[in-house]
């Protein structure tokens, strides 16, 4: 077996072949002494548990500001987390709570049916985008989607406030008016997010669910009701 | 070169290299004939089908000979009643390696996405002009009509049908239990989408029709255009002579472009009628069955869930053979006419 496989091998006849010590051998083979302590510099394990927690706020803080002021930025896309996503949809699922049809037992569907809205609406949205040629990853749209959920929560926020002073049609108009501002901003913003990522004859196409998506989010915000 | 057995290959290249293993016929060129249904332009299937295949006799070729080492030792030192026992299990073995690998093939085949990239590959233009010929019933009928093949225009409908329901359930005031609710909406648009298709394709597969699944998923996906638009006027405006007018007309119309582009693909009377009197009938049943009973469903869910514990909720009657122009208007004008 050992002497079929020798023979097998390519270069069987030159296993005597050996190099003489007379041939001087050069090269550099010096190895990168800094090595170690580059490691250590990257290394966050010593550092206060402040600052690792810090880091992380400020880089979602980073985020939401550039949602703010949608530019065509890459910041978001290059770094992408679902940190921000997770916190908007909590804070929207928790202001979501307390309606009309809330008596003591029906917390939970509202609050389970906002996320599963949330994080499904974005998951199909994301394999349509994909489908149709996107060049953007899964989780970098799903980071975009979510953090263009803040508008909508800040006018969510808004709504309550307005709905503790009366739900008559002046505070009908105003919250249509705040909600539909906020919608027209969170579909401005995912656009100019997620529009570069696709190729420029189908812009609409990728567009039109994502309108859909923040529309049903922004209709159930204008329906809230608070409970008597 | 390797003198060896057959099954071991120099697979260094991606495709797969010249393979000792084709070349002395070890491999199968045999193409499965019924993947190759609806996806007869995207090669990509193919090549991956094949490659995963090789990949697999590979390993189905190496754990053979490993086992059989092993087993041709059992079966000497055991004697007949070895043999018996080494015989069953081998053949388990082999059944469970054949269920694994088609199960393998089967996932790597349908869990990857790219499946449906094909059908997804539209322009705007496109999509638009689908759209309104959806309400356009063409003529011919002697010759196969041409259907599109593509699942983004029907998937948006459907979507677009289910943001209009739940729209349709706000304003009709029952706004308990939104998660049984949201999930009502989807399973019943979805539902009607999958289960109709199938339901059509079925009958279109004994009548023997001229048309595949996609093309079904597709024309239907597209006659809920209709529906779209006569239930987002008649949520708004909820006038029952409207809506009859509405449903028929509309209504009328998608199912008649349906109805005409499989007549253009079956052949005999009788085929023709059962097929497109089915999908006629369940077409125009399910715009009324959106528009009526809907609520009527929302309103039973509401009264078998709460039971005795009646919220002191006000219900709205839908049923008022007067111009009701939808709750927020209303409030508007009744705080209009209170100045």
């Amino acid at each position: 077996m050992a002497a079929a496989g020798e023979a097998s091998k390519p270069f069987a006849g030159l296993s005597d072949v050996s190099i003489s010590e007379d041939i001087p051998v050069e090269g550099d083979i010096s190895v990168p002494v800094g090595s170690s302590r580059k490691d250590d510099e990257f290394s966050t394990l010593d550092e206060p548990v402040k600052e690792t927690i810090l880091r992380d706020l400020r880089a979602v803080g980073y985020k939401f500001v550039h949602v703010l002021y949608p530019k065509r930025s890459s910041a978001l896309l290059r770094d992408w987390d679902l940190w921000g996503p997770l916190l908007l949809c909590v804070t929207l699922a928790l202001l979501l709570q307390g309606g009309a049809a809330d008596s003591d037992d029906q917390g939970g569907p509202q609050f389970a049916e906002v996320f599963v809205i949330v994080w499904f609406g974005s998951i199909i949205i994301t394999l349509n985008s994909k489908l149709l040629g996107g060049t953007i990853s899964f989780f970098q749209s799903l980071c975009v989607l979510g953090y263009c959920i803040m508008p909508l929560t800040v006018a969510m926020a808004v709504c309550r406030i307005v709905l503790m002073g009366g739900s008559g049609t002046v505070s009908f108009a105003v919250r249509l008016a705040v909600v539909t501002a906020s919608f027209g901003w969170s579909t401005f913003a995912s656009t100019a997010f997620l529009a570069d990522s696709q190729p420029p004859n189908r812009k609409a196409l990728v567009v039109y669910p994502v309108f859909l998506f923040y529309f049903v989010i922004g209709w159930m915000i204008l329906t809230f009701s608070p409970s008597q | 070169m390797s003198a060896g057995s057959g099954s071991r290959n120099t697979n260094t290249e991606p495709w797969g290299s010249f393979d000792d293993n084709l070349i002395q016929g070890g491999g199968s060129a045999v193409i499965d004939m019924e993947n190759m249904d609806d996806t007869s332009g995207s090669s990509f299937e193919d090549m991956g089908e094949m490659h995963q295949r090789m990949k697999e006799e590979e390993e189905v070729a190496a754990e053979a000979a490993a086992t059989e080492e092993d087993n041709a030792d059992d079966g000497e030192f055991l004697g007949m009643k070895g043999i018996k026992g080494q015989l069953g299990r081998q053949v388990a073995d082999e059944v469970w390696q054949a269920g694994k690998r088609q199960a393998s093939r089967a996932f790597n085949l349908y869990a990857n996405i790219d499946i449906l990239r094909p059908y997804f590959d539209v322009e705007p233009v496109q999509v638009r002009s689908r759209l309104i010929e959806s309400m356009i019933p063409v003529r011919m009928i002697n010759f196969p009509q041409k259907i599109a093949g593509e699942l983004y225009g029907p998937l948006m409908l459907v979507f677009t049908l289910v943001a209009i329901l739940l729209h349709g359930m706000k304003t009709s005031g029952t706004v308990i239990r939104e998660g049984t609710l949201m999930g009502t909406a989807i399973g019943t648009c979805f539902g009607y989408w999958l289960g109709v298709s199938s339901f059509i394709y079925f009958l279109a597969y004994l009548v023997n029709a001229q048309i595949t699944m996609l093309q079904m998923l597709s024309l239907l996906g597209y006659g809920l255009f209709g529906h779209c638009a006569v239930l987002l006027i008649s949520y708004n405006i909820h006038f029952h002579f409207l809506f009859y007018v509405l449903w028929l007309l509309v209504g009328g119309l998608s199912t008649l472009r349906m109805v005409a582009a499989l007549l253009s693909r079956t052949v005999g009377q009788t085929p023709r009628l059962l097929l497109c009197g089915t999908l006629s009938l369940l077409h125009m049943l399910f715009l009324l069955y959106l528009h009526f009973a809907y609520h009527k469903i929302v309103e039973g869910l509401l009264d078998t869930l709460e039971g005795p514990n009646m919220a002191p909720m006000q219900r709205v009657a839908r049923d008022v053979p007067e111009l009701m122009l939808n709750a927020t208007v209303r409030n508007l004008g009744a705080s209009l006419r209170a100045h």
